[in-house]
C-alpha cells in the first residue's frame, strides 16, 4: 500500500506527535532542549512556583553564551546583573540536575554552536530553546526552532509544547555559487527577495545542488537566518555529510546504534511527489557578495550596487520605512555602499563563528593588515573551536593583522556583554541582525559573509571581498 | 494570566512596519530574573534619549498618552528574537491588545500567552483605523475576544482570528501549563514506545 508523499517537515513532525484532539494544537514531543542564563530563569521560577519536576533533565542541556565576557579576564569583566543571572543558572542545573557547560568549561560555547559541534543535534530530532536562531539546528534535518520563557517552561515541565503543523516552503537553490560568494550570502540574498516576514507561519526546507554543495557549517549559517526571513525553522535534508560530520562527535550514538541511525536518518527526505504549500526558486550562480545597507535584514543587496531610493518603491509605506532606515543609517539613497568607512569589524556570531568562518577570514587577513582605526574582533564561537583555530595557527593570523581574538560568546551580535558599538559607529558584521540599536545603542550595522567582514576591516571600508584574494 | 473577555480603550499608535523585538525591549533589559518591572523600558531606545531623559517628539510620552491599552502598529509586529520580555514589556506598560497588520510567529505565541493579544488586519480595516485615530487620537477601539471583533466608537471594523485554543485560554485567564500537565499519561506512553528504538 502506498503512501501519502511527505515533505521533511512533515515527517519529522509525524514522529513526534504525542496527542492531538480536534481543535487544540497538538502535542509535540521535544527531543533536545537547549537552554542558556538570559530566557531560562523565569520558566524555572514557573516550575518552582508549581513545585513541579523536570521531566527529562537528560534531554536538557546548558550553556552561558548571551551576557558572558569575551575578554580574556572574564569574570573579572563580568557586571552585575549578568553575574547574578548566570549564579542563577548555575544554581537551575544543578537544582534539576542539567548538565551545564558554563564559562570555562571545555565545552563552553554559543548554544547554536556546542550543538552540532558534540553530537547533541542530530537528523529528525526536534529541537527548541529560548532563542530565535535555534532554526540552525535544522541544518542537520532537525525540526529546530525557537520559543519564548513560557514554552521553556513547557518543555521543563513536561518535554513537550503544543503547536499547530507548520506549513512547508521549498526554498530551491541550484547552480554553482561563484568564487567568493558563500552561504551568509545565499541567506541575504533570499532575505532580500522575500522580505522579513517572508516565511511566517512556514517551515523552510532548503534543497538543490547549491545546497548540497554547501559544507555542513555553511548550511548551519543558511538554516540560522531562516528566522530572519520570519520563518521560525528551515531544515536541509540530512545526507553523507550530515552523517560524516556527525561520527564519532561526543553525543552521536556509538557501534550498532550508529549503523541503525544512520539507516533510519536515510529514510528523513522528501517524498518524491511531496508538495510544499510556497516555493521560492534562486539560482546560485547569479548571486554575488551580499551586504545589508538597512535596518532589518531584509534590506540588503549584491555589494556593488547602489542603494535603493525611497521615490523608486511602490508604496508610501515602504518609501517612508526605507527613508526612516536610510536615515537611522546616515546612508544617501542611489550612493554605493563601496568604499564606506568602517569603525568595527566583528567576525562572530552562532550564523558566522565556526571553523570554516574563521579559515575564510583568515584567507584574507593572511599577510595583510587591518586598516588604522578600525576595531576588529574575532570571537570564535566555542571553546572548541578556539582550541582548533589556535591548532592551525589562525589566531596568529588574526592577532599579527591587528585584530583581537577573544573568548567565546554571543558578543557584539547581541552587545549584552560590554562588546558594543558606540553611537554613529558602523560596522560590518558577520552576525544576523542589523536592527536600531542591536549591536550597541546608535551603533550602524551592515551585515555579511566572514569574507566581506574581513576584506572590509584590511581597507577600512566596505569593501567587495572578489578584489581582495587570498593572501 | 488574566483573562481578556472584551477591552475598550484608547488607542496609541506607532505606525512603522517590523517593530522588531529589540526596539519593543532592547537586549540591556534582558539581564533580569523576573518579569515584573519591564513595562518602563518599553520602546526604552525610541523613548528616552541617552541620558534617560524623554523624548518629547515619541509618543508613549504625551501628556496626553498615559493609561492607554491598545497599540497600534504597521506590519510584522514583533519580528526577530525570541524575547518573552515584549510582551512582558507591553504588559508591564499597560498594553493589553496590538493592532498591527500582521504579526512574527514567535511574538504572536508569547503575546497570547501573558494576555497581550494581536489582532491582525488587512489593510482596508487598518487604514480605516489609523484614519480614526489621526482624526480623533481619543477615539475609543473595542477588542471583543468573544465576538473576534473590532469596533471603533460603537461602529463594527472588522472580524479578526484567533487560535481557538489560544482564544479559550485567554477568555477564561488560562495558562497552557496547566492543559499540558493533563497528558502525562499519553506522555508516558510515548516515552515507553520511544525507549524501544535502536539508537
Amino acid at each position: 500500500m502506498s503512501q501519502q508523499a511527505q515533505t521533511l517537515v512533515d515527517k519529522v513532525w509525524d514522529r513526534h506527535i504525542v496527542s492531538e484532539e480536534p481543535g487544540r494544537p497538538s502535542m509535540v514531543y521535544i527531543d533536545l532542549h537547549l537552554i542558556h542564563e538570559v530566557t531560562s530563569p523565569q520558566a524555572f521560577a514557573a516550575l518552582e512556583e508549581r513545585g513541579l519536576k523536570l521531566r527529562q533533565p537528560q534531554r536538557t542541556v546548558a550553556t552561558m553564551d548571551h551576557s558572558t565576557p569575551t575578554d580574556p579576564r572574564r569574570l573579572e569583566v563580568l557586571d552585575g546583573q549578568s553575574r547574578k543571572q548566570l549564579d542563577l543558572l548555575r544554581h537551575n542545573c544543578e537544582k534539576y540536575g542539567v548538565t551545564l557547560y558554563g564559562i570555562g568549561h571545555d565545552r563552553n560555547g554559543i548554544v547554536h554552536v556546542i550543538g552540532p559541534e558534540l553530537g547533541l543535534t542530530q537528523p529528525g530530532m526536534t529541537i527548541v530553546c529560548g532563542d530565535s536562531h535555534t532554526s540552525t539546528h535544522g541544518a542537520f534535518g532537525a525540526l529546530a526552532f525557537g520559543i519564548g520563557t513560557t514554552e521553556v517552561s513547557h518543555v521543563l515541565a513536561t518535554q513537550c509544547l503544543l503547536q499547530h503543523r507548520p506549513e512547508s516552503f521549498e526554498v530551491y537553490v541550484d547552480g554553482a555559487l561563484p568564487a567568493g560568494v558563500g552561504a551568509k550570502d545565499i541567506a541575504l540574498a533570499i532575505i532580500a527577495e522575500i522580505g522579513t516576514d517572508g516565511g511566517t507561519g512556514h517551515v523552510f526546507e532548503f534543497r538543490g545542488s547549491a545546497i548540497e554543495s554547501l559544507s555542513m557549517e555553511g548550511r548551519m549559517t543558511l538554516c540560522n537566518m531562516s528566522i530572519e526571513a520570519g520563518a521560525r525553522a528551515g531544515l536541509i535534508a540530512p545526507d553523507e555529510k550530515t552523517f560524516a560530520y556527525l561520527e564519532g562527535r561526543d553525543f552521536a550514538p556509538k557501534g550498532a546504534a550508529w549503523q541503525a541511525a544512520v539507516a533510519d536518518w536515510r529514510s528523513l527526505r522528501t517524498d518524491e511527489g511531496a508538495t510544499f504549500s510556497r516555493s521560492l526558486t534562486i539560482d546560485a550562480s547569479e548571486l554575488a557578495p551580499m551586504i545589508t545597507f538597512g535596518t532589518n535584514p531584509g534590506m540588503g543587496q549584491a555589494i556593488d550596487k547602489h542603494l535603493p531610493r525611497p521615490e523608486d518603491l511602490e508604496s508610501d509605506q515602504a518609501a517612508a520605512e526605507l527613508r526612516k532606515a536610510l536615515d537611522y543609517m546616515g546612508l544617501e539613497p542611489g550612493k554605493t555602499l563601496l568604499g564606506h568607512p568602517v569603525d568595527v569589524v566583528f567576525i562572530g556570531s552562532c550564523t558566522n563563528s565556526r571553523i570554516s568562518d574563521l579559515r575564510e577570514a583568515a584567507e584574507i587577513f593572511s599577510g595583510r593588515q587591518v586598516a588604522n582605526g578600525v576595531r576588529t574582533l574575532v570571537v570564535p564561537g566555542s571553546q572548541n573551536i578556539k582550541r582548533q583555530a589556535e591548532a592551525e595557527g589562525l589566531d596568529v593570523v588574526f592577532r599579527t593583522a591587528g585584530a583581537e581574538w577573544r573568548e567565546p560568546g554571543c558578543s557584539m551580535c547581541i552587545a549584552m556583554n560590554g562588546d558594543q558599538l558606540s553611537p554613529g559607529q558602523y560596522a560590518v558584521s558577520t552576525s544576523n541582525r542589523n536592527f536600531e540599536g542591536r549591536q550597541g545603542r546608535g551603533g550602524r550595522t551592515f551585515l555579511a559573509s566572514p569574507r566581506t567582514a574581513a576584506a572590509a576591516a584590511i581597507r577600512g571600508c566596505v569593501t567587495d571581498p572578489r578584489t581582495l584574494t587570498a593572501g | 494570566m488574566e483573562a481578556l473577555k472584551s477591552l475598550t480603550a484608547k488607542a496609541l499608535v506607532v505606525h512603522r512596519d517590523n517593530i522588531d523585538t529589540d526596539q519593543i525591549i532592547p537586549a540591556r533589559f534582558l539581564k533580569v530574573t523576573d518579569k515584573a518591572g519591564l513595562g518602563d523600558a518599553l520602546f526604552a531606545d525610541w523613548r528616552y534619549a541617552e541620558d534617560g531623559t524623554p523624548k518629547s517628539d515619541f509618543v508613549l510620552n504625551q501628556p496626553w498618552a498615559k493609561g492607554r491599552a491598545i497599540l497600534v502598529a504597521g506590519q510584522n509586529f514583533g519580528s526577530g528574537s525570541s524575547r518573552e520580555h515584549a510582551p512582558w514589556a507591553l504588559l508591564g506598560y499597560g498594553f493589553r491588545a496590538v493592532i498591527a497588520r500582521s504579526f512574527a510567529d514567535i511574538f504572536r505565541n508569547n503575546a497570547l500567552k501573558n494576555g497581550v493579544l494581536p489582532v491582525a488586519l488587512g489593510k482596508t480595516e487598518h487604514s480605516k483605523v489609523l484614519a480614526a485615530l489621526a482624526a480623533d487620537r481619543d477615539a475609543e477601539l473595542t477588542v471583543d475576544l468573544e465576538m473576534c471583533a473590532l469596533g471603533l466608537g460603537g461602529e463594527h471594523i472588522a472580524n479578526f482570528e484567533v487560535d481557538a485554543f489560544a482564544r479559550h485560554c485567554l477568555l477564561n485567564g488560562l495558562d497552557q501549563l496547566g492543559y499540558l500537565l493533563h497528558f502525562e499519561a499519553d506522555i508516558e506512553r510515548y516515552e515507553a514506545e520511544r525507549s524501544t528504538r535502536a539508537y
